[in-house]
C-alpha cells in the first residue's frame, strides 16, 4: 500500500506548512510592518504606568502648552500643564480597550445569531436579514453617537455603543459564510453521520469561518479605535480627567493656533494605530487565503 | 517539414517553498493533420507543455527550450509577436468552457472579434463568417444562436463555440487541453467528431492533452506519454497501446476498468501503481518512476533513463523496457 | 429475494426555480423505483441533469422527497424528522465526489473517522481508539494518519478517510456518489479495488453512483440507467453491456471510447446529436425522443413508457419499441435525420 511512501512525504509537508506561513508573512513587507506596530501599540497599553514618564493627571501650572522638546517632556504639555508624552501613552488604554472590546463584543453577539441565520434559513433568516439591512442603513458613527448618547457618557457605553454598531457587518460575514459552508460535503457527512445541529455548527462551521472573521476584525478594531476617539472627542466616551486620544484631540482643538503640536501627536498615535492594524490585516488576509487555497 | 517541432522544453517555477521543476526535457514534433495525444495524470506536465508551447506561462514560471512553427523558432518572440501569431497560426482550446468565454458578449461577437484582428474583416463579414463556423462545428440553427449569450448555452455547445473560435482563422496547430473531460459522455463523443473532422478538412495539427485513455485511443495518431514532467514514452498509438514498453504507460492502461474485458472475465482486479507522482524540486537522480516501479533494480538508481528506440518508432525512457500488455491479467502491477 | 435494505417507489423530487429566473420546477427525479437487496452492489448511472445524485441524497434524507417513499429494511424513512432519523443515520451512510470538500479541513482524521462512533455513543476512550486504528487499516491506512489533517493527505487518502468514516458504523447501506470521478485513473483504480474488496468483507450493499459506465460495470451486479429524472432501463450488469434494450443506454455504452485503438476504430458508433434536455422542462411522453436515433411518432412523443420487466431475470426497459420477448431496436442500424454515422 502507498502509506509508506506517502508518509514520509507528508512529514516533510507539514512541518514545511507551518514554516511558508511564516515564509509568506516574510515576504510582506508592510504585512510586517503593520504587524510590528500593533505589537508596540499593545505593548505600550500594557505597560503603559510602567513607561509613561509622569503621572498623566499631574498638572504643572509653571510649565503649560510647552512646545515638543522642552526640557522635561519630550512632547511638550498641554493646558493644565500635564506631560503630552504620558497622556499619550495612558491613553493608548482607553483606545485600544475601546476598540478590541467592542469588537470582541460584536463577535460573540453576532457570530451565533449569523450562524443560526445561515443555518436554518426560512424566517429567521429573513428577520434576522432585515433586521441588519436597517440598521447597517445607519452610518456606523452617527448609529455610534446616537446609541452613546442614550445610554450616557462612559468607557463601558461607549464601547457597547460601538459594538452595536459593528454587529450587523459580522452578522451578514457570519451568515454568508455558513450558507456556504452548508454546502460543503463534510457538512453533509456530518448530518448523515448523525451529528446533531449543535455539532454541526461548533465543530464543523465555527472553525471553519473564524479566518474571515479575524480578518475581518483587523480592520474592524481600527475603525472601533476610531470611533471611541470620535466619542471621546465629542464627550460621550471617556471623561476628563483620565487620558483618552479622542479627549486630548478635542482639548487641542482651542489651542490649535497656538499649539498645533497637541493636536498632532494623539492624531498622530490613531492613524499610526489604524494603519498598523489596516497592513497587518491585509496581509493575514492574504496569507490565511493562499493557505485555504492550497 | 513538421508542423511543430517542441525541443528540449524545460519549465521551472519559483514559489515560496524554493523552485519546482515542472516540465524537464520535453521534446515532440506534430506532423500536418496528424493527431498526437499528451497523456499523464495530473502533475504530469502535460498542461504546462501546452501553456509553454503558446507563451502563455505565469509571471513565476520560466521557459527554456526551442519551439518552431513550420521551422519557424518562435520561442524567442516577444508578447505583441507572440500574439499575431496566436488564434491564427496557433490556438487552444481548454477544459472548462464556462470561464473561456466572456460572459458580456455574444458568441457571435467573441468569433467575429478574432476574424476582425487577424484577418481585417468587416463586422458583417465577421458576423457571416462566424455563422458559417458555428456550422462547422454542427450547431444547429446557428443563424439564430449566432446572437445568443454564453450563459443561455449548454456546456456542450459553449465548447462548440470555443473550437469555432479556435479554428477561426484555421491556425496551423491546435492545443486541445482536456476538452472533454468536463463534459458527459454522448457530449464528448460529438466534440470528438468535431475535431476528427476539422483535422481531416481543415489539415489541422492537433495536439490533444488528456488522461482519458479512451479518448487516446479514439482519436490519436501518435502518443506521448508524461510523467513528472518527463517523456517517458513515445510511440504510434497503435503500437504503443498493444506493445507497451514502459511500465508507467502499462500501469495506467491496467488502471482502467475495460467493459470489454470485464465481461470476458479477464479483468480480475485493476493494476495500481502504488505511491504517488513526485513534484521535483532538483533535477532527478534516478528514473522518476523508480519509487513506484515494479521493474525497479539498482541500474535505475544511477541517472533518469534517457528516451531510447526500443522499437522502430517507438521510444521509452526505461532501464527495463520490454513489450508487454496490461490485459489479460499476466501482468498485474502488485 | 430476501428483504431488500433497499426500496424507493414512485420517488419524485422537484425543485423550486428562483422566480428571477423564470420560476418553474426542475424535475429532477421523476418517478424512480429502485430496490437494492442484502449485499448487492446496484449501479446508478446516467449523465449530468439525469437526477442520479438526487436519488441518493434523498435516501440519506439530505433532501425530502416530495412525493413517492424510501423504506430501509421496510420501515418507511421518506418523511422522518430529525429525531426519529436516528436509526436511519446508523444503517445508511454516503461518500462524496469531491475529496476536497468531503474533509473538515480543521479536523484530524482521527477526529474524523471517530465522530460516527462518537455520535451514536457506540464507543469512547481507548476502544474508541483501536476502532479508529482498525478502520484505518481497513482502508489501508496506517495508525499514524490519524493525527493527520486532510490538507496533508493525497486525493486517493482523503478518499481512503472518506469510506472509513462512512463504514466506521457498518452501515448496511452505502451511498457512493460519484467516489471516484475526481481522482486520477491509477488513484480511481486503487479506490474502486477498496470498495470491492470493503464489499466483499463487510458485506454492505451500495448504490454506487456514477457517469462511468465503466467503472460501475466493474463493481456492480446490476445497473439502472437514467435519464432526465427516470429510470430508463434496468438489468443485470451481463444483460446491460452485452444486450442493451434501451436506445438511450446503446447510445451511452457506444459512447464510451474503448482504450484499445484497432477494437476502438472498428467499433459501430452512433454518436447522438444534440444535448441534454433541461430537467425544468422535459421533454413529453419518452423524455428521450427528441434524440433517439430510433424514435416512432406520434407514439413516442405522446405516451409516458413504463418500465416493464421482460425477458427474465429482472431486466425492465422503459422504451415503446422494446417488445416482451426482449426484442429490441437496434440503434445503429436506426435510419432517419437524428442519426449520425460515423466512418
Amino acid at each position: 500500500m502507498s502509506a509508506a511512501g506517502a508518509t514520509v512525504r507528508v512529514g516533510r509537508r507539514r512541518s514545511a506548512g507551518r514554516s511558508r506561513f511564516v515564509a509568506r508573512f516574510r515576504r510582506r513587507p508592510l504585512a510586517l510592518i503593520g504587524l510590528v506596530g500593533v505589537v508596540v501599540v499593545v505593548v505600550v497599553a500594557l505597560a503603559a504606568p510602567l513607561l509613561a514618564p509622569y503621572d498623566p493627571a499631574a498638572s504643572d501650572y509653571s510649565a503649560i502648552l510647552q512646545g515638543p522638546g522642552s526640557p522635561g517632556h519630550l512632547l511638550g504639555t498641554d493646558d493644565l500643564g500635564r506631560d503630552v508624552l504620558s497622556r499619550l501613552i495612558v491613553g493608548s488604554r482607553a483606545s485600544l480597550t475601546a476598540g478590541v472590546f467592542a469588537t470582541l463584543l460584536a463577535l460573540v453577539v453576532a457570530v451565533p445569531i449569523g450562524m443560526v441565520a445561515g443555518y436554518y434559513r426560512g424566517w429567521v433568516d429573513v428577520i434576522v436579514s432585515r433586521v441588519t439591512d436597517v440598521v447597517l442603513s445607519f452610518p456606523f458613527l452617527i448609529l455610534a453617537v446616537g446609541l452613546a448618547a442614550i445610554l450616557g457618557p462612559s468607557l463601558k457605553n461607549a464601547t457597547i455603543a460601538l459594538a452595536v454598531g459593528q454587529l450587523p457587518m459580522f452578522v451578514r460575514i457570519t451568515r454568508g459564510e455558513v450558507m456556504g459552508l452548508r454546502e460543503q460535503e463534510y457538512v453533509q457527512a456530518a448530518v448523515i453521520n448523525g451529528a446533531p445541529t449543535r455539532v454541526v455548527l461548533r465543530r464543523h462551521m465555527l472553525p471553519n469561518i473564524l479566518s474571515p472573521l479575524i480578518v475581518q476584525s483587523t480592520v474592524a478594531i481600527p475603525g472601533a479605535i476610531i470611533g471611541a476617539a470620535v466619542l471621546s472627542f465629542l464627550g460621550l466616551g471617556v471623561q476628563p480627567p483620565t487620558a483618552a486620544w479622542g479627549t486630548m484631540l478635542s482639548q487641542a482643538q482651542q489651542y490649535v493656533s497656538q499649539a498645533p503640536w497637541f493636536a498632532v501627536f494623539p492624531g498622530l498615535a490613531i492613524a499610526v494605530t489604524t494603519l498598523s492594524f489596516n497592513l497587518f490585516g491585509d496581509g493575514l488576509r492574504d496569507v490565511l487565503d493562499v493557505r485555504l487555497a492550497s | 517539414m513538421a508542423r511543430l517541432e517542441v525541443e528540449d522544453l524545460h519549465v521551472r517555477f519559483d514559489t515560496d517553498e524554493g523552485q519546482t521543476l515542472a516540465v524537464n526535457g520535453v521534446s515532440f514534433s506534430v506532423e500536418p493533420g496528424e493527431v498526437l495525444a499528451l497523456v499523464g495524470e495530473s502533475g504530469c506536465g502535460k498542461s504546462m507543455t501546452a501553456m509553454a508551447t503558446m507563451g502563455l506561462l505565469p509571471p513565476a514560471a520560466s521557459r527554456s527550450g526551442s519551439i518552431r512553427l513550420e521551422g519557424r523558432e518562435i520561442s524567442g518572440l516577444s508578447g505583441r509577436e507572440m500574439r499575431r501569431i496566436l488564434g491564427r497560426e496557433i490556438s487552444m482550446i481548454f477544459q472548462e468552457p464556462m470561464t473561456s468565454l466572456n460572459p458580456v458578449f455574444t458568441v457571435g461577437y467573441q468569433i467575429g472579434e478574432v476574424l476582425r484582428r487577424h484577418e481585417g474583416l468587416s463586422r458583417k463579414k465577421a458576423r457571416l463568417r462566424a455563422i458559417e463556423l458555428l456550422d462547422l462545428v454542427r450547431i444547429p440553427a446557428a443563424d439564430r444562436r449566432v446572437d445568443e449569450y454564453p450563459h443561455q448555452m449548454s456546456g456542450g455547445m459553449r465548447q462548440r463555440v470555443m473550437i469555432a473560435m479556435a479554428v477561426a482563422c484555421n491556425p496551423k496547430v491546435l492545443l486541445a487541453d482536456e476538452p472533454t473531460t468536463a463534459l458527459d459522455v454522448t457530449i464528448q463523443a460529438q466534440i470528438l467528431d468535431i475535431v476528427r473532422d476539422l483535422q481531416h478538412q481543415l489539415d489541422t495539427s492537433v495536439v490533444m492533452i488528456t488522461h482519458d485513455l479512451g479518448v487516446v485511443a479514439d482519436i490519436a495518431d501518435r502518443v506521448v506519454v508524461m510523467y513528472a514532467g518527463h517523456v517517458v514514452e513515445t510511440g504510434a498509438v497503435d503500437e504503443l497501446f498493444a506493445s507497451t514498453q514502459h511500465p508507467y504507460t502499462l500501469g495506467l492502461l491496467g488502471s482502467v476498468p475495460r467493459p470489454d474485458l470485464v465481461l470476458a472475465d479477464v479483468q480480475g482486479r485493476l493494476a495500481e501503481i502504488p505511491g504517488m507522482v513526485p513534484t521535483l524540486h532538483e533535477p532527478p537522480t534516478e528514473c522518476v518512476f523508480a519509487p513506484r516501479c515494479p521493474r525497479v533494480s539498482d541500474d535505475c538508481r544511477t541517472e533518469m533513463p534517457r528516451l531510447a528506440e526500443t522499437a522502430p518508432g517507438q521510444w521509452a525512457a526505461c532501464v527495463h523496457p520490454g513489450v508487454a500488455r496490461a490485459h489479460p491479467t499476466e501482468v498485474v502491477l502488485p | 429475494m430476501s428483504e431488500p435494505v433497499l426500496e424507493i417507489s414512485g420517488l419524485r423530487k422537484y425543485f423550486d426555480v428562483d422566480r428571477s429566473r423564470g420560476g418553474g420546477k426542475v424535475y429532477a427525479v421523476d418517478g424512480v423505483d429502485l430496490s437494492i437487496g442484502p449485499g448487492e452492489m446496484v449501479g446508478l448511472v446516467g449523465e449530468s441533469g439525469s437526477g442520479k445524485s438526487t436519488v441518493g441524497k434523498c435516501v440519506v434524507r439530505l433532501l425530502e422527497p416530495t412525493a413517492g417513499s424510501i423504506k430501509i429494511h421496510g420501515r418507511d424513512v421518506t418523511h422522518l424528522r430529525q429525531r426519529s432519523l436516528r436509526h436511519l443515520r446508523r444503517q445508511v451512510h454516503m461518500v462524496f465526489q469531491d475529496p476536497h470538500s468531503s474533509l473538515n479541513p480543521r479536523m484530524q482524521v482521527g477526529a474524523v473517522v471517530a465522530e460516527p462512533l462518537r455520535m451514536h455513543r457506540i464507543a469512547r476512550g481507548k476502544d474508541l481508539t483501536r476502532r479508529v486504528d482498525e478502520m484505518l487499516e481497513r482502508v489501508g491506512l496506517g495508525p499514524e494518519m490519524r493525527s493527520r489533517y486532510p490538507h496533508e493527505l493525497s486525493g486517493g487518502q482523503r478518499q481512503r478517510v472518506g469510506l472509513a468514516r462512512s463504514l466506521v458504523l457498518e452501515p448496511s447501506l452505502l451511498i457512493a456518489d460519484e467516489p471516484v470521478s475526481a481522482l486520477d485513473v491509477s488513484v480511481q483504480a486503487s479506490i474502486i479495488n477498496l470498495l470491492l474488496d470493503l464489499q466483499r468483507d463487510m458485506g454492505f450493499s451500495c448504490l454506487f453512483i456514477a457517469h462511468d459506465l465503466a467503472a460501475v460495470e466493474f463493481l456492480c451486479n446490476r445497473v439502472a440507467v437514467m435519464y432526465l429524472g427516470r429510470i430508463v432501463e434496468e438489468s443485470s450488469r451481463e444483460e446491460l453491456f452485452k444486450h442493451p434494450r434501451h436506445p438511450y443506454s446503446q447510445s451511452l455504452l457506444s459512447a464510451i471510447p474503448l482504450p484499445d485503438p484497432p477494437v476502438q476504430r472498428e467499433r459501430k458508433r452512433v454518436v447522438l446529436t444534440g444535448d441534454i434536455p433541461s430537467p425544468v422542462n422535459p421533454p413529453s411522453g419518452c423524455h428521450f425522443h427528441t434524440r433517439c436515433p430510433v424514435a416512432e411518432l406520434p407514439l413516442c412523443r405522446d405516451r409516458d413508457p413504463e418500465l416493464i420487466a421482460h425477458h427474465g431475470q429482472g431486466h425492465r426497459t422503459a422504451c415503446h419499441l422494446v417488445h416482451a420477448d426482449g426484442t429490441a431496436p437496434d440503434i445503429t442500424k436506426g435510419a432517419g435525420p437524428l442519426v449520425h454515422h460515423e466512418t
